[in-house]
């Protein structure tokens, strides 16, 4: 093919930060700034810039992308996906580079953008459809199918402000789905509704593709859903392009690049400084019967430590707590020597946990208080395909736990 | 293949010129979006009442009701030909309502709709377009009312009534001027929230609403026609009531209007590229 489809070239996407930390201001200073700001803000209109920093959410990022492909776009957060995918959707403009695009595009980055709540089911399939980019002519052939998809069936004149969040999510959902540009942009919208749903709507992108041949656009932290949609992956990170290619490989090199972007830290102190999972690069995709052991690398600090304890928590990608151990279920506190790297291994057996990635909050102290504590440590991905080889690999799984189980008819 | 044809036509180029893809060309292929968002403002404005777009009479009609007391009989304000004081009232409130409308509305319109700034592309001039479209709908039932009043009340109106449709477009050129600039600035420097109500009330003084424009001394009256809606409402009273023109008043104002259109329409342009990062 001669043309790309999308072509972009050196894209770059520079943001002002205003002063920071807001948050550590007390009332006083709050007050004393809230008078001062609009002499401050007539300063910077008269040319005098106060201290801002930049921020390059994007640098020079440069890809081609032919008709039908899918592609995916993967990487940490604030790695300059949503950046780069609104520069994409001309939401928002380059602060250098060029992008070409050969055909509609149509943008994905919400559900029900432009939903109304005073108005009715139909009135916002009209609204939603034309803020979209379909003509009233689609929308009238569409119409049917739309409602069918939604199943809002009998609701369909009622306002949308009636209706439960399931209902208004199927329904924007629906008009989206029967978008038929020649380029679609979809960020992770599909992260919300029910797993049926989903299947719907990936059933959905997958037609578009199959058969009409469109280059779809996808972000998606679901990294099983990129795996199965899409032929190629681009990896952000910290907004430059660091790996173009197949899914797999691209796959691989976004779980090497162990994205301590992601973890937060809330509290380190100088007595313990967390090192990082040392056996990170064996703990992805996870068969789901097999045990689970994190090795949580620390350094100690310039004294020695008694009575330490280390409490772990995996976290679900809702958020929700699935198992949470302390070492003082089991044992004492340990003892460490000052300016030691010191490893726990924390192994639990065969948790069953149910198919999708999950995260650590590790939390360590001894009896003087907290030594550290870290939320958000990309722990792992359990497969689904570990437990279920002939089932798809999005599937109905409400639990948080797949426990063995047998089937049969007495 | 219709694929070349695809190629030629439908590139876009997204780059830091400022300048998204064509203006004009995309506006025309997403009338269909212009429409259907001034229907929404209609729809979502009049949901839940009783009266419905009767408010876009009653209204105007309440005001007139005061005025006609305050400044008809109080003040003992004289209208400028043989009709009644209300009737004089009306004519100027009728455009009036519509401008002070449409910059109320179409001012916040941007930043009333920031989720669809940052979420979806499209000309980001239907927002305050769709805004003054939606009080046009409502001047033109108002309109419509209007005149029904004034058949009941025996006013046959005069032959330059045939110049009003001519008032009109120079009405929406000032209206659209002054409200893409007044949304744009919105955007950037939330003190435009407190300025409008504020700046909408003191022109409505600066406007010939409640005196005649011959109340304004002759060498004031050019100063006076800067004010775009000035002239405007001085030709609605002579195309509806038979007021004899004031050309040179009407010239000064139509000139304003153009003026308030081509800054608006630039400062938008200039300005929309930044929208999506700053709301």
């Amino acid at each position: 093919m001669a043309n790309p489809i999308i072509k972009a070239q050196g894209i770059s996407k520079v943001y002002m930060l205003g002063q920071s930390d807001v948050s550590q201001r007390n009332f006083q200073e709050s007050i004393r700034r809230a008078i001062a700001a609009p002499f401050r803000r007539l300063r910077e209109l008269g040319g005098a810039r106060t201290a801002d920093q930049e921020f390059w959410a994007l640098k020079d990022v440069s890809f081609r992308v032919d008709e039908g492909e899918v592609v995916g776009l993967i990487g940490r957060n604030g790695a300059g996906k949503s950046t780069l995918l609104k520069v994409l959707a001309r939401i928002t403009e380059p602060t250098e580079g060029r992008v070409e695009l050969r055909g509609r595009v149509g943008a994905l980055l919400e559900v029900g953008t432009g939903f109304h709540p005073e108005l009715t089911g139909r009135e916002n399939i009209f609204l939603n459809g034309a803020i979209l980019g379909m003509k009233r002519a689609e929308i009238v052939r569409e119409f049917d199918r739309i409602v069918d998809f939604a199943q809002i069936g009998r609701f369909l004149d009622t306002p949308v402000k009636r209706y439960s969040s399931g209902m208004y999510v199927r329904l924007a959902f629906a008009v989206a789905a029967h978008l038929e540009p020649e380029i679609l942009i979809v960020d992770e919208v599909l992260a919300v509704g029910d797993a049926e749903f989903q299947r719907k709507c990936l059933g959905r992108m997958d037609e578009l593709r199959s058969q009409a041949g469109r280059t779809i656009f996808l972000v998606s932290h679901n990294l099983e859903m990129i795996e199965a949609l899409c032929t190629r992956c681009i990896l952000l990170h910290e907004g430059r392009i660091v790996f173009d290619g197949k899914t797999v490989e691209a796959l691989e090199k976004y779980r090497a690049y162990g994205g301590r972007a992601g973890e937060i830290s809330i509290a380190a102190t100088t007595r313990m400084q967390w090192q990082g999972i040392g056996n990170r690069e064996d703990l992805r995709n996870v068969a789901g019967d097999g045990d689970l052991d994190f090795d949580l690398s620390f350094s100690v600090g310039d004294r020695d430590l008694d009575g330490v304890h280390i409490d772990v928590e995996l976290v679900d990608s809702k958020g929700t707590s699935v198992t949470h151990s302390k070492s003082r279920f089991l044992r004492g506190g340990f003892s460490v020597k000052a300016n030691s790297a010191i490893t726990f291994r924390y192994t639990i057996r065969s948790p069953m946990l149910a198919p999708g990635p999950y995260y650590l909050i590790v939390y360590a102290y001894d009896p003087r208080g907290v030594l550290a504590w870290i939320e958000h440590i990309d722990a792992c991905t359990i497969s689904a395909r570990s437990y279920f080889p002939a089932v798809d690999f999005i599937d109905e799984i409400k639990g948080t736990t797949v426990p063995h189980f047998h089937v049969e008819l007495l | 293949m219709s694929q070349a044809r695809e190629d030629s036509n439908n590139l876009v180029i997204i780059d830091s010129s400022g300048r998204i893809g064509g203006f004009i060309s995309e506006m025309f292929d997403r009338r269909e979006l212009l429409m259907i968002l001034i229907w929404r403002d209609i729809k979502v404005r009049y949901k839940q009442t009783i009266f419905g777009v009767l408010w876009a009479l009653l209204v105007p009609l309440l005001q007139t009701v005061i005025f006609t007391v305050i400044f008809g009989r109080f003040a003992n304000i004289k209208p400028d030909g043989p009709y009644s004081y209300s009737v004089f009232v009306l004519a100027g409130l009728i455009p009036w309502t519509f401008f002070s409308q449409a910059l109320t509305l179409g001012g916040q319109s941007l930043i009333n709709q920031q989720h669809l700034l940052t979420k979806i592309y499209f000309p980001r001039v239907f927002v305050p377009a769709g805004a003054v479209g939606s009080c046009f709908v409502d001047f033109l039932v108002g309109l419509l009312m209007y005149a029904v009043i004034l058949a009941f009340s025996g006013v046959v109106p005069p032959l330059g009534i045939i110049f009003l449709p001519g008032l009109v477009v120079l009405m929406m050129v000032a209206s659209l001027g002054v409200t893409f600039l007044l949304a744009a600035l919105t955007v950037t420097y939330r003190d435009f929230k407190y300025i409008i109500p504020f700046g909408v009330q003191v022109l409505m003084y600066a406007s010939p609403i409640i005196y005649p424009s011959k109340l304004v001394p002759e060498k004031y009256r050019w100063l006076f026609g800067l004010n775009p809606m000035a002239g405007i409402i001085d030709g609605f009273r002579s195309a509806i009531l038979g007021k004899p023109w004031d050309i040179d008043l009407i010239a000064v104002s139509s000139a304003s209007a153009v003026l308030c259109f081509a800054v608006g329409v630039m400062y938008f342009r200039n300005t929309e590229r930044r929208f999506a990062d700053i709301a």
